[in-house]
């Protein structure tokens, strides 16, 4: 079932239980998912035909509840990018605005969804690798509370900012899948069993903002572009008119935020992808010369640009002089940033801002120029850094008829006042 | 330094040790795999500790059991909360090519060791021991030919590398003592002594292959530099040149290898040369270290937290967890309550098992008839076979029956010791059945009365000698009784009968 817009990497099929609460739904899986006997790659030719022999526990949890795998979707190679188009599988356009990027990573994820290629999609976000395609594609995708999805399974790139959640057409199946993969997991131990997180969140779509008290960065509003600003106050607007009251806060710590996520990440892929050297799996050694020439040339031919990129800023940044310099600092800042979050969160019920300070790109408009890329992460990032949940929701079009996603973030484990509250806008 | 005084310094040499110890747990520190590894290779495996992509570890708590028992018994502090790190590196035994391990904030900090070695009591400080994941085990292999037999000897004329990863994840507590050794032999008596207390704690099988891996380095310094305290200041250690010797399983090992290095060290030095800071490879085979084709940057690990495993809290571990006493307090318990010596007492403490074993037997029967049989009998016919106690542990009720036939007089000492004990050890009979087969029960009374009587009425000449005061005559008519009796008589309650008859 190849799609037109090169969303899924393949397409075999994973049946689910006859009965459950996704009976009779689809539902794609992002290619850094293990699947049990059907192909993960990770978007890489590093990992191309390695078949895994178990599944991550939010596949099996997925199948248990009903539904149907169609397909693994394509994205930027290992969550490395904010386009889907770094994919070793080649580069996903955006089913919403054709000729433009998906966004990423997760970007076969939101563009199955948005084309009606399935019913749902899992996603991964590490820096906003769910929100930004979901707000891309017009479609609504939720960054849970780091601890809330179970991890097992998924292929790390930065593994203690990264999270599975759901992408779909509406708020409430969001939700829904949401509610079937959270949830404590003997098998990842940074899971937790937060009361009342995991029930009744499908429930809580009712789209009642009446008396929500909405805080608006002015920090992450204020650099955007002019057309999705436009289209953030009328969805605004709109929670206004349905009872809402918004007001501005400050999160002064977040101009560093971008620059410490990607430290961090970066330093955490250096490790995270040491694996992949050839010996066990995927691109696979008959090199000449000693085991480490084997492991560089197993790497040289695996890897692509932008991963290499990262690997090789991410060891830099850990190394002995540097440490202190970038990763402890990005740490610090870390810290600094969970901190402004916890504030301005006591002064509203919710944060909101546009999701991407930009509309979707056009296709390999930014590939060349990796700064600007990340940057377009201002909004995202900064959330990963302070392990709280988020939702992007559809805020409408810009005048050239371009998607535009609303951000709304909240709490630890809070994902229900956020579902409330984007219920009212999808 | 001209060769003269190079020749004439007085040296003093500085140790210190890594020790790796596999804790003994049912899994492995960060999976649900089986810690045997005697298997097939790569059986013992699943994603978590082959690294697949995706896996992520799950700290078996029992590992940091075992740790906070060697915590109590080394007299270290446990922290508040213990974090793991990453350290990364590339190795093919190493599944993610990085090895999750402790940091800044190990399991265990400042702890000792007392330990005597030549009649003094010694202490010697350790720095930290910390937990970590064990790597898997590689052999190296030419084509036709198969595995070649070591990790480093081998690698240069290898075809090609084989990877077994039954052992990648196994706990590993790793030691590092403060440089407080100055000879050997001290290395030696620390490491019989670490290993029996680790064996106390039933954290550790010492006969487990690998089970005990040594790194050690060794300085020389200015016998003038050691302070009349033993203490050596950090910066005149800071200023020697050290060797890390590396592939040292075992104590006697230790203690060649560390007397090779520090007369190697010794020679240069005294020829006015310099010792070269190099990581060094002990061959067990020649007893002497090699230095390995090192590159000379230090290593740069990369260490940072292991984000995948929170941050665990074991204030309350240490206070939680109960440990067995421990071998110095049971010597000495053992004296006062037994009523032992010295000698005995730590004869009997040696092991864990030896001292269960001698505290059963004398709670059924005596102190002195346990202490005999356990350390005299039992460990001097081992210590001749080259046997441990570990090799009879499971026959240990048997050797509770012989006991128990020695103290009901069924048999005698003699026999007890001399036949039925060998035998048992060498042919792996039952007691009973060697005393059957050797026909070694006492004759009953009767017998030996009846044997008494024959001969008094047979040799009447050294009846008549003993009634003529001829005391020696009496030795002759016991030998005639212990032959009639198959010598199953005590000749002592022969001796009484006799004069008893004959007196009469």
């Amino acid at each position: 079932m190849a799609t037109e817009y090169n969303a899924y990497i393949s397409d075999e099929t994973i049946e689910g239980a006859d009965e459950g609460p996704l009976a009779g739904q689809t539902v794609a899986v992002k290619d850094n998912i293990s699947t049990k006997g059907v192909q993960t790659t990770c978007g890489s030719s590093m990992l191309a035909g390695y078949v895994p022999p178990y599944d991550a526990t939010v596949v099996e949890r997925l199948t248990a509840a009903g539904a149907t795998v169609p397909g693994k979707t394509n994205m930027d190679e290992f969550g490395m990018g904010t386009t889907t188009e770094t994919s070793a599988y080649g580069p996903v356009e955006n089913p919403a605005a054709p000729g433009h990027v998906p966004g990423g990573s997760s970007g076969g994820s939101a563009a199955v969804v948005a084309a009606g290629d399935a019913d749902m999609a899992l996603g991964t976000d590490t820096g906003g690798s769910i929100r930004c395609p979901a707000a891309f594609c017009g479609v609504v995708g939720i960054k849970p509370t780091y601890g809330l999805v179970s991890r097992y399974g998924l292929v790390a790139y930065a593994n203690s900012l990264e999270q599975i959640g759901p992408i779909a057409p509406t708020v409430e199946e969001a939700a829904e899948l949401l509610e079937v993969i959270a949830g404590p997991d003997e098998h990842d131990a940074t899971t937790r069993d937060h009361e009342g997180a995991t029930e009744g969140l499908a429930d809580a779509a009712d789209g009642d903002v009446d008396g929500l008290s909405i805080g608006v960065p002015t920090e992450l509003v204020d650099g955007a572009d002019e057309a999705v600003v436009e289209t953030f106050w009328d969805a605004i607007d709109e929670l206004e008119t349905r009872g809402a009251s918004y007001h501005e806060v400050d999160l002064p710590s977040v101009e560093h935020a971008v620059e410490a996520y990607y430290v961090i990440a970066m330093s955490e892929a250096s490790s995270n992808l040491a694996r992949f050297d050839g010996v066990r799996y995927g691109q696979s050694g008959g090199y000449e010369g000693n085991w480490n020439e084997s492991f560089a040339n197993a790497r040289e031919d695996g890897f692509g640009e932008e991963v290499k990129r990262r690997v090789l800023l991410g060891t830099y940044a850990l190394s002995a002089g540097y440490h202190d310099k970038y990763y402890k600092k990005a740490q610090d800042a870390r810290a600094w940033v969970k901190q402004d979050f916890d504030s301005a969160l006591d002064e509203a019920d919710v944060l909101a801002s546009p999701t991407m300070p930009i509309p979707p790109m056009e296709m390999g408009e930014s590939l060349d120029d990796p700064l600007t890329m990340y940057l377009a992460d201002a909004n995202t990032t900064p959330v990963n850094l302070a392990n709280l949940p988020a939702i992007s929701v559809p805020a409408g079009e810009t005048d050239d008829g371009l998607p535009v996603g609303l951000q709304l973030v909240g709490p630890a484990f809070g994902e229900k006042q956020l579902i409330r509250a984007g219920s009212a806008l999808a | 330094m001209t060769a003269q005084a190079a020749e004439s310094r007085e040296l003093a040499t500085v140790i210190g040790l890594e020790v790796h110890v596999q804790l003994e747990t049912e899994t492995k520190i960060f999976c649900g795999c089986s810690t045997d590894g005697g298997e097939e290779p790569n059986t013992n495996t699943c994603p978590v500790c082959l690294g697949l992509p995706g896996a992520l570890p799950v700290l078996n708590e029992a590992a940091v059991e075992s740790a906070v028992k060697i915590g109590k018994a080394i007299d270290a502090s446990i922290p508040e909360e213990t974090t793991f790190h990453r350290k990364n590196y590339y190795y093919p035994d190493l599944p993610k090519n990085f090895q999750i391990t402790q940091y800044d904030s190990p399991i265990c900090q400042d702890g000792e060791l007392e330990f005597s070695h030549e009649g003094d009591s010694r202490t010697v400080g350790i720095r930290r021991a910390h937990l970590e994941e064990d790597p898997g085990s590689i052999k190296h292999a030419r084509e036709g030919t198969g595995p070649l037999d070591s990790r480093t000897t081998g690698i240069d004329r290898a075809d090609y590398t084989l990877v077994d990863y039954n052992r990648a994840g196994t706990p590993l507590m790793e030691i590092v003592t403060r440089p407080d050794f100055r000879d050997p032999g001290e290395v030696r008596a620390f490491l019989e002594k670490l290993e029996e207390v680790l064996e106390y704690l039933g954290v550790f099988d010492a006969t487990r292959d690998g089970s005990l891996r040594i790194d050690a380095n060794l300085s020389l310094i200015d016998a003038e530099d050691v302070h009349d305290d033993g203490s050596i200041d950090e910066a005149v250690l800071e200023a020697a040149n050290r060797t890390e010797v590396k592939n040292i399983s075992s104590h006697k090992g230790a203690e060649t290898a560390l007397a090779f290095e520090a007369s190697r060290q010794k020679k240069l030095v005294q020829s006015g040369r310099e010792v070269a800071q190099e990581t060094r490879h002990f061959n067990e085979t020649h007893g002497n270290t090699v230095g390995m084709r090192s590159k000379e940057e230090e290593k740069d690990y990369r260490y940072f937290r292991e984000a995948d495993l929170p941050a665990l809290r074991v204030s309350h571990w240490k206070e939680d967890i109960d440990i067995p006493e421990l071998p110095d307090a049971r010597r000495d318990r053992f004296v006062s309550e037994y009523d032992l010596s010295e000698e005995a007492a730590s004869k009997l403490t040696s092991t864990k098992q030896v001292a269960d074993f001698f505290e059963a037997v004398a709670e059924r029967f005596d102190a002195d008839l346990a202490a005999t049989w356990v350390a005299d009998e039992l460990l001097g016919e081992l210590n001749y076979r080259d046997m441990l106690i570990t090799d009879v542990e499971d026959r240990f009720d048997e050797i509770e029956r012989l006991v128990e036939l020695v103290a009901d007089d069924e048999i005698t000492a003699k026999n007890a010791k001399e036949t039925v004990l060998r035998e048992m050890l060498d042919e792996g009979d039952d007691p009973d059945a060697i005393v059957d087969r050797e026909g070694l029960g006492k004759t009953s009374g009767d017998a030996v009365q009846q044997a008494v009587a024959a001969a008094i009425e047979e040799n009447p000449d050294a009846v008549a000698d003993y009634e003529d005061g001829d005391d020696g005559a009496i030795n002759f008519l016991v030998g005639q009784v212990m032959g009639k009796t198959g010598g199953s008589a005590d000749p002592g309650e022969v001796n009484q009968l006799l004069r008893a008859e004959l007196d009469g």
